[in-house]
């Protein structure tokens, strides 16, 4: 596949989900709270515009859809709702610093060349264009993962895991020209639902340990404590 | 084993190179290069709501310093002299290896864009040399900060400078910039990032907020400045104007290489004027840009600035992996 | 010897003989005519290293292999010599610093006549070293490479324990012994592979020997350990930085500018011409493990203080890149790309040849420091340009070279290698397509590195002001010392002003290795470099020189019309208090230079930091030691104690039961041989 013979919008959803990959390196390497929220809905908006191409490049409505239910879910309603959250629990101002960001980044980038390696052998796909957008994502998810088993503080950990989910979420979108409307619709409302779960959850721990520092979590039972 | 049979091409090569075009080149870097700054000092007054300096300020500065005596320390030695010289001479060659206002020209050949860095580096090399020279605590400081600062910033640029020269399969500027225009308007995943990366390793060279202040009079937060704290005269003018040379190499570079559009490809009069016009609004419009930044941000503690340039490695590296990964799949 | 000998070899039979009557005069320096034998010693190492270049230019420039036989070794394998190209361009390597060290020694040397370090010694192994070197080179066989190899490591163990007053000079030759001796099995054991299915000791059979895969990469892995570990792979390095700066400087000279080399000549041998088909497996793992040495070579490097320590860390990092070429070269022809994998073998051996020159000029420069000021120590020197400016001006070349900056050679080859790495669209694999850059791009940052760490050395040795007093009274050097510089350093700079001259006479070198030769690099005249074609890359150094010289000039011209150059002297910026004399404890020094870098590299390091409160004031102490120690040196000296402790429990002191053990193996020897 050579980039040039596509046209301009096919090209730009590329750029949109190189962009995406990018933003998950920019939670990754975030070390404030608030600003690693702000890098996620930016991270949902660029995938809610990769998609809305990929609707007018295909000319599939539903998947424009899917592109307004993006914007408003990741970009807009669950960053809002993290942000809440954490003026909640007065973490406006917490810093989840890696130990080690160039690590972190290495390891990341070590990611991204492995998925290409593993999606390449898949030749049957109808599209070499797919199979690079394939690989990208497979990249965004396992990003995500990593920054869950980097991160101590349990609402980097979410968006961690929320932007696995837009990983997979942009290999639906932009490989298999999305998947039917219902189960889209379920898989937002999934993650919907996901996020204030989470939210309680943050409330429950933060109210039982005072902390939202996961690391405090590996005691498994009280009784431990008592020497 | 002697190549004896290619001296006419060589004599050939020679007459080419000494054309006027070099004598031009030279000349738009020399004389606008004062120019840049003088817009990028104004744009900054007016949006700190000062008045700022007249146009031709950096000239009556650069002038008023080759006139007045030249004061060295008792401690410096002759390479303390040398310096500005040397430092001077490697940045204009440089500036002679980007294409300005026309693909083609012979002198990009003497150096593909590795020289060029190379050239810059030398520079460098002999800037925190004569800093280290007199033997004052604050030289010595500019130098390691510098050299801490530079040692970042080159991988990145090479790596973004890679990324370019894989997708064109030269690193000749001039081809780089010819297969660029040749394909129109591609959107590129890489040359975004590589854009991005080379913007921020721009601002840390040229020492421009947020890595260094050009303005500070503070010594303890100087990087550049406190290795050329001891220099007067001819020789702080020629350090001086090779400041405003790199500044102005590096905006060239940035926008010719990734918005090329406009730059002449053949030699005419209207060709070459429209590409004159082309470079001149391109870098008016980077100046206000990064007159715009630098009034936003503020200069960053030195140890922040690692973090800034592994900020750019990694956009630059991101840049590679996207051109493999999106653009080179077979 | 036969009167049949080619040309090409009888020089460097000559350059053979000449070394080892070196040695031989050498154990006459003690006596009665001591001064007599003392110049014939040097002027005979001279003529070794001039015939040797002789020898070096004459095979370079004739077309096939110069074949020849001494009567000496085993019965049935007589010592057989063959010069080809790449022997001729190892070669050269070795005479040119040779030469150089003979012209160096006599000034240098004249410390130890009166001092307690016998000179007989140190002139024998010096000649015996030598010998061993060219005869490595000149080896048609394993047996004979084998004994030449360990002729060159003993004798250079000797020169390392030189100094033996001091206990950790001992050390450091015991841990080279160990390391080189390790390192001669692994290669014994890659030539037992190739022999075992060639049928036979000599070179030729082993090109012949049918080889599966399979074999084929354990001779590789032998033989890259072995070789390795000869030329100071990380993780394999930690002798060299201890062992190099022990011996004496133009020793040091040698064994970082030539020795090494002898490793490098050895692994190119090994892998190019005897394994036969490449693999691009073994390309990433040499390109790996070359750049892991590039960079822990200058990040170390950068912490030292002790400029000969620090020079030999170099090395590490130099042999890194010499590698990456090397390892771009297997990657490319296994893959089917002859023309840029010949560059990469190209480059690297361009590099082994830039590296030879520059840090045998710096060595020789540190030897020139310790001669005038008996001071090793960065921390103490300063302001030495003054004192000494011709070895100023060499060690400043030097240090532009190393450090990778045009119009020096040092740039050719790291262009070279960099324009090898960018071909990486050629390939297949998207790993590789990605990795090669990568590799690149660390590549870039060594540069970097090195040139802040060469600004370090040449910031705090030779400019600023004096730190001690002994550096303060710095006593001028002879003649002798000052021309070899002189010499080096002119070569460095032709090495990268007329580098298509260079790629000429090293083209033969893959030419008659490998059957293809560099066709583009040198297509467009002598005075364009164009390694793949000229529109994809072009660098012409004699341009640029004129080109600098010429701003530079103009400028000067100009600017200093008014005055003819006058300048006034003034005291430096004290910040307006106007009483602060500047005094020499004010400026940075080596350990602050490079601090900012400490910091940022900082897990890289083991760092021991302590500061210590006293009375009199506060005490910094800062240690940075090498990790390899406790990753892997460590647990492999324990394990070794724990299987000796095993061991020991044979030793029971009764002489019958060491009998009993004698008997044991006379009869089991006995049955396997039945």
């Amino acid at each position: 596949m050579i980039l040039t013979q596509l046209t301009l919008v096919e090209q730009a959803v590329f750029v949109l989900a190189a962009l995406v990959l990018f933003l998950s390196f920019s939670i990754l390497a975030q070390a404030r709270l608030v600003a690693g929220i702000h890098v996620f809905a930016w991270q949902g908006a660029v995938l809610a515009g990769a998609t809305g191409l990929v609707a007018l490049v295909d000319g599939e409505p539903h998947l424009l859809v899917s592109a307004g239910l993006t914007l408003a879910l990741k970009a807009l309603l669950i960053p809002w709702m993290l942000h809440r959250l954490v003026r909640r629990l007065e973490l406006e101002r917490h810093l989840d610093p890696l130990p080690r960001p160039a690590v972190a980044l290495m390891l990341g980038a070590a990611l991204v060349i492995f998925s290409y390696w593993v999606v390449v052998p898949i030749e049957r796909l109808e599209l070499a264009t797919t199979r690079n957008i394939l690989s990208l994502s497979l990249a965004v998810v396992l990003l995500g993962l990593l920054i869950m088993v980097t991160r101590r503080q349990a609402v980097t950990q979410v968006i961690g895991f929320m932007s696995m989910e837009n990983g997979l979420f942009l290999a639906a979108a932009t490989a298999t020209h999305g998947m039917p409307l219902v189960v889209e619709l379920g898989v937002a409302f999934d993650v919907l639902v996901a996020a204030v779960l989470f939210g309680v959850f943050f409330l429950q721990i933060s109210e039982s340990i005072e902390s939202l520092d996961v690391d405090r979590l590996n005691r498994l039972s009280a009784w431990e404590d008592e020497p | 084993m002697v190549p004896g049979n290619s001296g006419g091409v060589v004599v050939g090569d020679l007459v080419n190179l000494s054309s006027g075009w070099v004598l031009l080149q030279a000349a738009l870097f020399l004389f606008g290069a004062p120019l840049l700054m003088a817009w990028v000092r104004r744009v900054k007054a007016r949006l700190q709501n000062r008045r700022g300096p007249g146009w031709l300020q950096p000239y009556r500065d650069l002038n008023k310093l080759f006139a007045k005596e030249a004061l060295v320390a008792h401690t410096a030695s002759e390479l303390f002299r040398a310096a500005p010289y040397v430092v001077f001479a490697t940045t204009l060659l440089a500036c002679l290896g980007v294409p300005l206002v026309a693909v083609g020209q012979p002198f990009t050949a003497v150096a593909d864009v590795i020289v060029l860095v190379g050239f810059l580096a030398l520079g460098r090399f002999f800037l925190a040399l004569a800093g280290m020279d007199v033997g004052t605590a604050f030289g010595g400081m500019g130098a390691s900060r510098e050299m801490l600062v530079s040692a970042l910033a080159e991988p990145a640029m090479l790596l973004a400078v890679f990324t370019l020269a894989m997708t064109a399969h030269s690193t000749n500027l001039s081809s780089v910039i010819d297969h660029q225009l040749a394909f129109g308007l591609v959107l590129r995943p890489s040359y975004l990032f590589a854009l991005m990366a080379l913007v921020l390793v721009a601002v840390a060279e040229t020492g421009r907020i947020p890595v260094d202040n050009p303005t500070t009079h503070l010594e303890l937060t100087m990087i550049h400045e406190a290795m050329i704290l001891e220099y007067s005269g001819r020789h702080l003018a020629l350090m001086e104007w090779a400041a405003q040379l790199k500044l102005m190499l590096y905006g060239v570079l940035i926008v010719n290489v990734f918005l090329p559009w406009g730059i002449a490809r053949e030699v005419s009069l209207a060709a070459v004027s429209f590409g004159l016009f082309a470079v001149v609004a391109k870098l008016l419009l980077l100046g206000v840009l990064l007159a715009v930044t630098e009034t936003v941000l503020a200069k960053m503690r030195l140890f922040r600035a690692p973090q800034f340039l592994n900020f750019s490695l990694l956009l630059a590296l991101l840049g590679l992996l996207s051109h493999v990964i999106l653009e080179g799949g077979a | 010897m036969g009167g049949v000998f080619p040309f090409s070899l009888l020089l460097a039979c000559v350059a053979l003989l000449a070394s080892l009557a070196s040695a031989v005069s050498a154990l006459g320096t003690g006596g009665k005519r001591g001064p007599l034998f003392k110049r014939s010693m040097f002027v005979l190492l001279g003529v070794a290293g001039v015939a040797a270049v002789g020898a070096g230019l004459a095979a370079l420039a004739s077309p096939q292999a110069a074949l020849g036989e001494l009567p000496l070794g085993l019965p049935w394998l007589a010592w057989r010599l063959r010069l080809d190209a790449l022997a001729g361009f190892f070669l050269l390597v070795i005479g040119l610093v040779v030469a150089a060290v003979a012209i160096y020694g006599p000034g240098y040397v004249r410390d130890f006549e009166h001092g307690q370090d016998p000179l007989p010694v140190l002139g024998l192994f010096t000649g015996l070293f030598v010998t061993g070197m060219l005869l490595v080179v000149l080896a048609d066989d394993a047996f004979l490479f084998m004994v030449a190899w360990e002729l060159m490591s003993l004798s250079s163990y000797f020169l390392v324990a030189f100094q033996h007053e001091q206990a950790a000079n001992r050390r450091a030759a015991f841990l080279y012994l160990l390391m080189a001796h390790v390192g001669a099995l692994s290669i014994l054991l890659g030539y037992g592979v190739l022999a075992g299915f060639g049928e036979g000791f000599a070179f030729d059979a082993m090109r012949a020997a049918p080889l599966s895969p399979g074999w084929a990469s354990v001779a590789f892995g032998l033989a890259f350990v072995g070789f390795g570990m000869k030329a100071g792979l990380v993780p394999m390095h930690v002798w060299l930085p201890e062992a190099h700066p022990a011996a004496p400087s133009h020793v040091s000279a040698m064994m970082s500018g030539v020795m090494l080399k002898v490793a490098v000549y050895g692994f190119v041998r090994f892998v190019f011409d005897l394994l036969g088909e490449l693999q691009w497996q073994w390309g990433v793992a040499i390109l790996v493990a070359g750049s892991a040495s590039a960079l822990m070579g200058v990040l170390y490097a950068l912490m030292q203080h002790d400029l000969k320590r620090l020079l030999a860390y170099h090395s590490v990092e130099n042999i890194g890149i010499i590698f990456i070429g090397l390892g771009l070269g297997v990657i490319f022809l296994a893959t089917g790309h002859p023309a840029i994998g010949v560059l990469g073998l190209v480059a690297a051996l361009y590099h082994t040849l830039n590296h030879a020159l520059f840090k045998s000029l710096l060595f020789l420069g540190a030897g020139a420091i310790l001669h005038a000021a008996n001071e090793r120590d960065l921390e103490r020197m300063g302001g030495l340009l003054r004192r000494m400016p011709w070895t100023g001006l060499f060690f400043l070349v030097g240090c532009i070279s190393i450090s990778a900056l045009p119009p020096f050679n040092g740039f050719v080859s790291e262009w070279l290698t960099f324009q090898t790495a960018l071909q990486a669209w050629m390939l297949d694999g998207g790993v590789l397509r990605s990795l090669i850059p990568i590799t690149a791009a660390m590549l870039a940052l060594t540069g970097a590195l090195a040139a802040a760490c060469f600004v370090k050395v040449y910031g705090v040795a030779f400019l600023g002001q004096a730190r001690s007093r002994r550096v303060r009274r710095a006593r001028p050097t002879p003649l002798g010392m000052r021309a070899a510089q002189a010499a080096l350093a002119l070569l460095c700079l032709l090495a990268g002003v007329f580098p298509t001259t260079v790629l000429l006479w090293l083209d033969a070198v893959p030419a008659q290795l490998l059957g293809q030769g560099l066709s583009q690099a040198t297509a467009r005249g002598w005075l364009w470099l164009t390694p793949v074609a000229p529109e994809v890359a072009s660098y012409s150094a004699p341009v640029v020189v004129a080109a600098l010289v010429l701003v530079g000039w103009l400028a000067a011209v100009v600017l200093r019309r008014h005055d003819g150059g006058e300048v006034r002297r003034c005291d430096p910026w004290d910040c307006g208090f106007g009483q602060v004399l500047p005094s020499p404890r004010m400026q940075y020094t080596a350990t602050a230079f490079s601090q900012p870098i400490r910091r940022v590299f900082g897990p890289i390091f083991r760092i021991e930091e302590r500061i210590e409160r006293r009375e009199e004031g506060m005490r910094y102490q800062l240690l940075v030691l090498d990790r390899a120690w406790g990753w892997l040196y460590a647990p492999v000296e324990r394990w070794i104690h724990a299987v000796a402790r095993r061991v020991t429990r044979l030793q029971s002191g009764n002489i019958r039961v060491y009998l009993a053990w004698s008997l044991g193996t006379l009869v089991v020897l006995l049955w396997v041989i039945s």
